[in-house]
């Protein structure tokens, strides 16, 4: 295998012509910070994602798209074992992380959650003040020592979000009376407090003002340089502006994963195609 | 056109006998408050607070150990099931499936219907028969049995309402299941909680029933467990079966006090209630 984004991880497409990831990139998409193989999950007996293999690079942008369904938020959600929690949930195949099975017998689940941070598509504050909730996972992980040094991150993590100017002057009321955008950019606030090394963000902006999804974008573009960073979106500028590499997803099958640019001038699947030029779906 | 007639009187006739059946639940409602209202207020004055009872034939005098008496005892009661009620509720949330679990829940709503004095029955078994004594002890112990199922399938309930993404934000933070239980799930669901366990207090603080051979009475004034202890439940009852004027009008006192004391446990319920709506979501 050459460079690992040219060559896409469908075994059972023929390959895809080979493309030259620019020169810098090239270093960084040897490495492989995800690495999975012939996973598939079932819900109960349902199967929702079937026989994905995938690398992602780190300190790039991957970003997940696809119609309504197709298992992109379920695909995440495998990254960090969130799903462990969904009753009659199976999971088939392998997925590393650095090298890691973290299905593997006696994997620390807490601890893999807590490198691999989440950004839910539903944003979900606690009903705490929204200092609280950025505190949150400082303190479960007993990560700040001092008050000030816990001030200190809260409020770093919430410029990162570019939620500090709007709240700084209320931290102590209730993080359930911000707007639907302020919520999720505390959410995403609140997960990298903790400074994951991985962070899946499953659609970010799809409550957020232009402006504030402008910032996010922003926001995503900055963090790629110390984290990996995963994100679902439905929107195709979106993916075509934030994303380094793209996957296209339908019905629980990973259909081309590719450099963006290439996703979007010259898909190899005419699936992906139609998908990314509006064509359906 | 007569269906649409006929389908109006049908409908006007259940207004009606709903209005009906409500009119009845309220009547008797309002007449005792009525009744405990205009006879307590004559008796009551700051005395009744402050003051022992006195002997037959003394006008005047109060309740002031039987009013110390059944803060004890709910005081006790709820340190006894506060904890347990709590903890049994978290369980019966977290493994709703389980086996174990649909047992325990069946016993606790088995426990809720059972007669208070049976409850009665079994703490003079297990707390006053042994040591041959009536105690604050014991009467805590039957109303604190009283409140645990109570408390239990609150909490239950409460917590089984908190948002399932609440749970995965902590989760996805790197919390254990118990953090994210006890640092989240019940703290988000706390107002509830607490209005659940203000609304058992009251309930236990009108029992009568299981005090009669446990707590029994004290015609003085202590604060010693291991004594009988005087209460205002079983205080009016002895007085409101007495032959004395002057004792019933003590009863009827005392009758209104036990009324406010759950009126304002009630009220504070509510006020209670309405933050959790305002915390769940505007
Ligand atoms: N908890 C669950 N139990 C059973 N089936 C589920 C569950 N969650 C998702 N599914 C099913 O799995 C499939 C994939 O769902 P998923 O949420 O991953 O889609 P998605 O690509 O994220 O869609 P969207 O873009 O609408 O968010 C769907 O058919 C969905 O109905
Ligand atoms: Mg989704």
């Amino acid at each position: 295998m050459t460079g690992q984004i040219a060559n896409p991880s469908i075994r059972l497409k023929a390959p895809t012509p080979t493309a030259r990831p620019t020169e810098g990139a090239a270093n960084r998409e040897r490495d492989v910070k995800i690495d999975v193989e012939h996973l598939s999950f079932f819900y109960g007996a349902k199967r929702a994602l079937e026989d994905i293999s995938v690398k992602i690079h780190p300190n790039v942008v991957t970003a997940f798209i696809g119609p309504s369904g197709c298992g992109k938020s379920t695909f995440l959600r495998t990254l960090n074992r969130m799903n462990d929690i969904i009753p009659g949930a199976r999971v088939e195949g392998t997925a590393r992380i650095d090298g890691n099975d973290i299905y593997a017998p006696g994997v620390d689940v807490v601890g893999l959650r807590r490198r691999v941070g989440m950004v839910f598509q539903k944003s979900n504050p606690f009903p705490k003040s929204i200092f609280e909730n950025v505190a949150y996972g400082l303190r479960i992980n007993g990560m700040a020592g001092s008050k000030a040094e816990l001030a200190g991150r809260v409020e770093e993590s919430l410029r990162q979000a570019a939620l500090w100017d709007e709240v700084k002057d209320r931290l102590q009321e209730s993080a359930l009376a911000m707007s639907g955008g302020q919520q999720q950019r505390l959410c995403i606030a609140r997960a990298l407090a903790v400074r994951p090394d991985i962070l899946l963000m499953d659609e970010p902006a799809s409550a957020l003002d232009p402006i504030a999804t402008q910032r996010i974008e922003e926001l995503v573009y900055d963090l790629k340089k110390a984290y990996t960073i995963v994100i679902v979106t439905h929107n195709m500028q979106q993916a075509a502006r934030v994303s380094d590499h793209t996957a296209f997803f339908w019905l629980g099958r990973l259909i081309e994963y590719d450099r963006t640019d290439k996703i979007f001038t010259a898909p190899a699947e005419k699936l992906t195609e139609d998908y990314v030029t509006g064509r359906f779906g | 056109m007569t269906r649409m007639v006929w389908r109006r009187m049908l409908s006007s006739l259940f207004v009606g006998a709903c209005a009906i059946a409500v009119l009845v639940a309220l009547v008797p409602l309002a007449f005792v408050l009525f009744f405990v209202l205009s006879r307590g207020v004559q008796a009551l004055n700051l005395d009744f607070f402050t003051h022992m009872p006195l002997p037959v034939g003394e006008s005047g005098g109060g309740m002031a150990n039987s009013i110390v008496g059944t803060l004890i005892l709910t005081g006790l009661a709820a340190l006894m099931a506060v904890p347990v009620g709590v903890m049994s509720g978290v369980y019966l949330s977290e493994f709703p499936g389980s086996r174990f679990t649909s047992i325990v829940r069946f016993a606790a709503d088995t426990l809720n219907g059972v007669p208070s004095i049976v409850i009665g029955v079994f703490a003079y078994g297990v707390a006053v028969l042994p040591f041959r004594q009536f105690s604050a002890l014991a009467g805590g112990l039957a109303l604190g049995i009283m409140m645990i199922p109570i408390i239990a399938r609150t909490t239950e309930e409460l917590l089984l309402l908190v948002p399932g993404a609440l749970r995965e934000g902590a989760l996805a933070l790197g919390a254990t299941r118990a953090r994210a239980v006890f640092t989240v799930i019940v703290p988000a669901a706390l107002p509830g909680i607490i209005t659940g366990i203000v609304l058992a207090l009251a309930r236990v603080a009108g029992e009568t029933a299981p005090l009669l051979f446990t707590s029994f009475n004290n015609r003085f004034f202590t604060t010693e467990l291991t004594q009988p202890i005087s209460s205002v439940t079983v205080q009016v009852f002895t007085y409101a079966i007495s032959p004395y004027e002057d004792w019933q009008r003590q009863a009827w006192a005392g009758a209104l006090v036990l009324v406010t004391i759950v009126f304002i446990c009630s009220l504070m319920a509510r006020l209670a209630t309405s933050r959790v709506a305002d915390m769940r979501g505007r």
